[in-house]
C-alpha cells in the first residue's frame, strides 16, 4: 500500500469516490426532459441527458446497459434516480446499480406522464441529496483512486512533455499498487506493434492485436480518404503533428516506459485487478472518458497540446499542457502547466510528481478547471444503427 | 536556450520549442544522449513543428521517437519545415 493518503468517500461496496454526486439518470432520450426538470427542482442533483436508449440491440445494447449501470455504480456517485419511458429496462438499470448497495430508485413515465413522474422522482431526489450531504470524506489510500488517461488536441509538445509526464505519474501509481487505464484504439495505429509488446502476457498481446485489427478493419471499410483532418485532427496538424504514426508514438508516451498492461478491457468494462489496463475506446475525448467513468474510474489525466476543453459530469478531468501558447491563451482550462519541461527547467520525474500532487488535491476536493467551467460532456459510444 | 528538441539519436527530425525564423542558426538537444546539435533553418518553423536534420528524397522514411512516422513525398533539405506538404502517412 502507498503511504500517500487522500480524503474521499468510501461507498457501501468499499470502493472509493472523490465526488458525491446525486445523479438523475435517463434510461433513454425520451426521459431527458423529466430528468432535467427533477435536477432543476432539487438543487445539488445532476441530470445526465443523452441521445440514446431506444431500439438498440445486440452488442450495442449490451454496451448501452453496461454504460448506464456503470455510470450509476461509479463511486463518485452517492445515489441515483433513474427515469425511463417504460418500467422493464428502467428496472434493469436500477437492479444493476443496486448491486453496489447504494441508494437507487427507478420511475417510469408511461401511465403516469411527465408531470407526475417529475413530482414522484423529485421527492426521492430530495431525500437522496439531503442524505448524501451528510456523508463525510475519510482517509483513503491513493491507490484506491482509479485513474484513466487520454490525450486530446495533441501536438508535438504532447509527445515531448505532457504525455511523458502522465507516463511518469502512471509508472509511480502502478508501482504503488493503483489501477490505471489507457485506450484510444485507432490512435495507436502506427505504434500497434510497440503497444503489443507492452502486454504482460502473450495472450494479452494477442487480445490487444485482435481488438486493434477489428477497429482498423472497421476504419478501412468506411474511410473515404487517408483520414487526414480526422485522425490526425485539424488541430493536431496545426500544432505540428503530420501523420497518425507520429501521433501514435506520442500518444503511447502516456503509459511510460516500464509498465505492462495486465488486462484488455471491452468498452466500459470494469478492471478486475490492480495495474495498467488497456480499454478498447474511440479516440474522441468525450466518448472515451464517458466509457472510463462507466468502468468505475474516478479521476482522469488529460494532456492536451492545442487545448481540448473536454470535461465529464461525474469523473473529474485534470488537464495538463506543455504548449506555452495554450497555457497562456487558454489558461482557464489548464490545471497543470508543464511547459517548463520544454524550456529545460523541469525534469519528467519532477513533472510526474507535480501531476500526482494535483491528483491528490483533486481527490481532496479541489474543483478542476473543467468542473469550474461546467464542461460536462456525457457522450455514449454507439456501435451501430438502432433497429 | 535551446530552440528545438530531438527525441532519439536516430531521428531525422527535431521539434521546434519556440517559433523559428528562416535563416536562423538554431540550437537543439537530443533528449536521449543530451548531445547538442545546430541547424540553419531554411524556412520559418512554428513552435511544435518539425525541422529536418537530414536530407531526404521521396519514398524515404522519416524517423521520430526512433520509429517510422511516414513517407517523404517531396524533397527535404536539412533545415526545412517537415509537415503535411512533404510527409504522408503509410497507413489508411
Amino acid at each position: 500500500m502507498s503511504e500517500k493518503k487522500v480524503f474521499a468517500y468510501r461507498r457501501e461496496n468499499g470502493r472509493v469516490g472523490i465526488r458525491n454526486h446525486v445523479v438523475i439518470l435517463p434510461l433513454d432520450d425520451l426521459s431527458n426532459a423529466a430528468c432535467e426538470a427533477v435536477a432543476n427542482n432539487i438543487k445539488g442533483t445532476k441530470a445526465l441527458p443523452h441521445a440514446y436508449g431506444r431500439l438498440q440491440f445486440g452488442e450495442d445494447l449490451m454496451l448501452f446497459f453496461r454504460t448506464m449501470i456503470g455510470i450509476g455504480s461509479n463511486p463518485n456517485v452517492a445515489a441515483v434516480v433513474v427515469i425511463g419511458i417504460e418500467p422493464e429496462w428502467t428496472q434493469l438499470i436500477v437492479d444493476g446499480i443496486a448491486k453496489t448497495g447504494k441508494p437507487v430508485e427507478g420511475f417510469s413515465i408511461e401511465r403516469t406522464g411527465d408531470i407526475g413522474t417529475i413530482a414522484n422522482a423529485s421527492w426521492k431526489a430530495k431525500e437522496y441529496v439531503q442524505w448524501a450531504s451528510e456523508l463525510k470524506r475519510e482517509e483513503c489510500d491513493l491507490t484506491e483512486i482509479r485513474v484513466s488517461v487520454k490525450c486530446g488536441e495533441s501536438d508535438t509538445t504532447s509527445g515531448l512533455a505532457s504525455n511523458p509526464t502522465v507516463g511518469n505519474a502512471l509508472e509511480k501509481l502502478v508501482e504503488m499498487g493503483g489501477y490505471c487505464s489507457f485506450g484510444e484504439t485507432s490512435e495507436i495505429t502506427g505504434a500497434e506493434m510497440i503497444c503489443k509488446d507492452r502486454a504482460a502476457t502473450p495472450e494479452l498481446a494477442e487480445k490487444f492485436m485482435e481488438t486493434w485489427n477489428e477497429y482498423n478493419d472497421f476504419i478501412n471499410e468506411f474511410k473515404t480518404d487517408d483520414l487526414s483532418g480526422s485522425q490526425p485532427t485539424k488541430g493536431n496538424i496545426r500544432g505540428g503533428l503530420t501523420t497518425i504514426e507520429e501521433k501514435a508514438f506520442g500518444n503511447l508516451q502516456k503509459i511510460g516506459k516500464k509498465i505492462n498492461y495486465v488486462e484488455v478491457l471491452k468498452p466500459a468494462e470494469a478492471p478486475t485487478k490492480p495495474g495498467l489496463a488497456y480499454m478498447d475506446t474511440s479516440s474522441a475525448a468525450a466518448e472515451a472518458v464517458t466509457l472510463w467513468a462507466a468502468a468505475g474510474y474516478v479521476a482522469h489525466f488529460f494532456p492536451t497540446g492545442q487545448g481540448n476543453i473536454i470535461g465529464n459530469p461525474i469523473e473529474p478531468v485534470i488537464k495538463l499542457s506543455a504548449n506555452p501558447l495554450t497555457v497562456s491563451t487558454m489558461s482557464e482550462h489548464i490545471d497543470y502547466d508543464c511547459s517548463a519541461i520544454l524550456r529545460g527547467e523541469m525534469t519528467l520525474d519532477e513533472s510526474g510528481d507535480n501531476l500526482i500532487d494535483m491528483l491528490i488535491r483533486t481527490c481532496n476536493g479541489r474543483i478542476t478547471a473543467q468542473e469550474a467551467l461546467g464542461h460536462e460532456e456525457f457522450v455514449l459510444t454507439k456501435l451501430y444503427r438502432s433497429a | 536556450m535551446i530552440q528545438f528538441l530531438v527525441h532519439e539519436k536516430a531521428d531525422s527530425v527535431g521539434v521546434a520549442t519556440v517559433d523559428i525564423k528562416q535563416g536562423e542558426k538554431v540550437e537543439g538537444l537530443f533528449m536521449d544522449s543530451q548531445e547538442p546539435h545546430t541547424v540553419e533553418a531554411r524556412q520559418d518553423i512554428p513552435l511544435g513543428h518539425k525541422i529536418a536534420l537530414k536530407d531526404h528524397v521521396p519514398e524515404d522514411t522519416i524517423l521520430k521517437y526512433g520509429y517510422d512516422i511516414g513517407k517523404v513525398v517531396a524533397d527535404i533539405k536539412v533545415g526545412d519545415h517537415v509537415h503535411v506538404h512533404n510527409l504522408k502517412t503509410k497507413r489508411w
